[in-house]
């Protein structure tokens, strides 16, 4: 599945639609947003994107527990680091909008707080991760750390912004995903075309890194069995 | 590891609880003899308050809420660190081979817990005597810190597990335990107000109530995580 081409090709057609019909379809005119409404398919689809990459990452941590084999470590770690750049890439669109809207890139805003401390929580984890040179234990304590971060993360992106006061959309009465703050125009470009197509490409980034990661203990094996071989090939 | 000989009691039998308070019994009288976190702790925590004493005088009250939150945030790293850092690499293994891991971790939390409750309880007291008193409603922050060490404990208990494991000091569990615990300080600081300010605020009991849910959440993942940091 991983090799295929097939939805390569359709994150490639994905996100030209996304590109062409977000920058020239056509938006409802709101007060203050005006055009800046089309970051939707920019800024909120890669943090969709930010958040699948996280949970698959915590998933292989998981497996990774259950079944010791180092192959889903090197997948952890790389769908962390997918994760990280999607999430910087999702607060500097953030921030280049608040810039027009709010007035500054940085407010101090609850949902800027919270997009800050989950890249330093994800941050920290790599550093943790360079702390330890034997590999078992880099990739175990690195796992339990990750399941530990990310069921602290939820609270912080998903409650906590919502208990405070909010200039963002979707808090405080502002515009957001809302039934009648987004048309139907705007929807058939959102969901089939800009998030699947920001999440494919993450995918695509971390599984081609992930290849990468395991190149080196590829060529440890230079004379395999059929059976490595096979195995390897799967993988 | 599925000898009867290495594998500690099944956890959830009558003895678990009794190995629970026996590894609680084995800190306390270990700090009780030796007298080295309390006192050091302590000796920090009023030296500390002191040189804020003497560089501000008596401050405004959002300052000395702040002040307070992140004494509370260094005193928890310098007492909770000890508790896995101090436990030499014989000795771990040597709790392996007679308890479980879920009571060991269970007994270090609630070890933690108490301390920085007393910790939280005897810093309030210095902060009151040494930079005032700005609060309407002093009573109520009583609780608010005992809850708020707890909190902090908690956490912190689960990143030394962490720490000790990657053979690392006390920086590499403030450089993870920092982005973590922001949530929480934040909640912390915002439920504090109701000791600051007479009118009351919205939201608090829902506040409160992530709160406790964090803290239940703490205590099940690191029930549920910490066995894999301990096989070795």
């Amino acid at each position: 599945m991983i090799r295929q081409k097939w939805w390569k090709i359709l994150c490639g057609v994905l996100l030209v639609y996304t590109f062409i019909a977000g920058f020239l379809g056509g938006v409802p005119a709101k007060p203050i947003l005006n055009e800046t409404i089309r970051n939707l398919y920019f800024h909120v689809a890669m943090w969709f994107a930010m958040m699948v990459l996280f949970i698959v990452s915590v998933i292989y941590s998981i497996r990774y527990l259950r079944t010791n084999n180092h192959k889903y470590d090197i997948y952890a770690l790389e769908y962390t680091k997918g994760g990280i750049v999607f999430g910087l890439l999702g607060f500097t669109t953030g921030s280049i909008w608040a810039r027009w809207t709010w007035g500054a890139f940085w407010s101090s805003d609850p949902k800027q707080l919270g997009a800050v401390i989950a890249l330093l929580i994800y941050l920290a984890y790599l550093v943790l991760r360079n702390s330890m040179t034997d590999m078992d234990k880099r990739a175990r304590i690195g796992a339990v750390y990750n399941i530990f971060a990310f069921a602290m993360l939820m609270p912080t992106i998903w409650i906590i912004p919502r208990l405070m006061e909010s200039l963002h959309p979707g808090g405080m009465g502002n515009p957001a995903l809302d039934t009648h703050d987004i048309d139907a125009r705007m929807r058939v470009v959102f969901w089939p075309g800009a998030v699947p197509g920001w999440t494919l490409l993450g995918v695509w980034i971390t599984t081609l890194r992930i290849r990468l990661a395991l190149l080196p203990e590829r060529r440890e094996s230079l004379h395999p069995t059929p059976n490595q071989a096979r195995k390897l090939r799967n993988a | 590891m599925n000898s009867p000989y290495i594998c500690g009691p099944k956890p959830g039998s009558i003895s678990s609880a009794k190995h629970i308070l026996t590894l609680f019994r084995k800190d306390l009288l270990l700090e009780i003899r030796q007298q080295y976190t309390f006192y050091g702790v302590l000796l920090y925590v009023a030296s500390t308050i002191f040189v804020l004493y003497l560089s501000m005088g008596e401050p405004e009250s959002t300052v000395w809420k702040g002040l307070f939150w992140m004494m509370q945030l260094f005193i928890c790293i310098n007492a909770v660190a000890k508790s896995f850092l101090q436990e030499g690499k014989g000795r771990l293994l040597y709790f392996y081979t007679i308890a479980g891991p879920k009571d060991f971790i269970l007994s270090k939390l609630l070890f933690n817990a108490l301390l920085m409750i007393l910790m939280s309880l005897v810093s309030l007291g210095l902060f009151v005597l040494m930079l005032g008193d700005p609060m309407p409603n002093p009573l109520s922050f009583v609780a608010i810190s005992c809850l708020g060490g707890i909190s902090l404990s908690l956490v912190f208990t689960f990143l030394a597990a962490i720490a000790a494991r990657a053979q690392q000091n006390a920086a590499l569990m403030a450089i993870l335990g920092f982005p973590l615990i922001i949530p929480q300080l934040l909640l912390l600081s915002r439920i504090s107000n109701i000791a600051f300010e007479d009118v009351i605020q919205g939201g608090l009991a829902t506040m409160s109530a992530v709160l406790l849910g964090l803290d239940l959440m703490i205590i099940a993942l690191s029930l549920i995580l910490f066995p894999f940091l301990w096989k070795d």
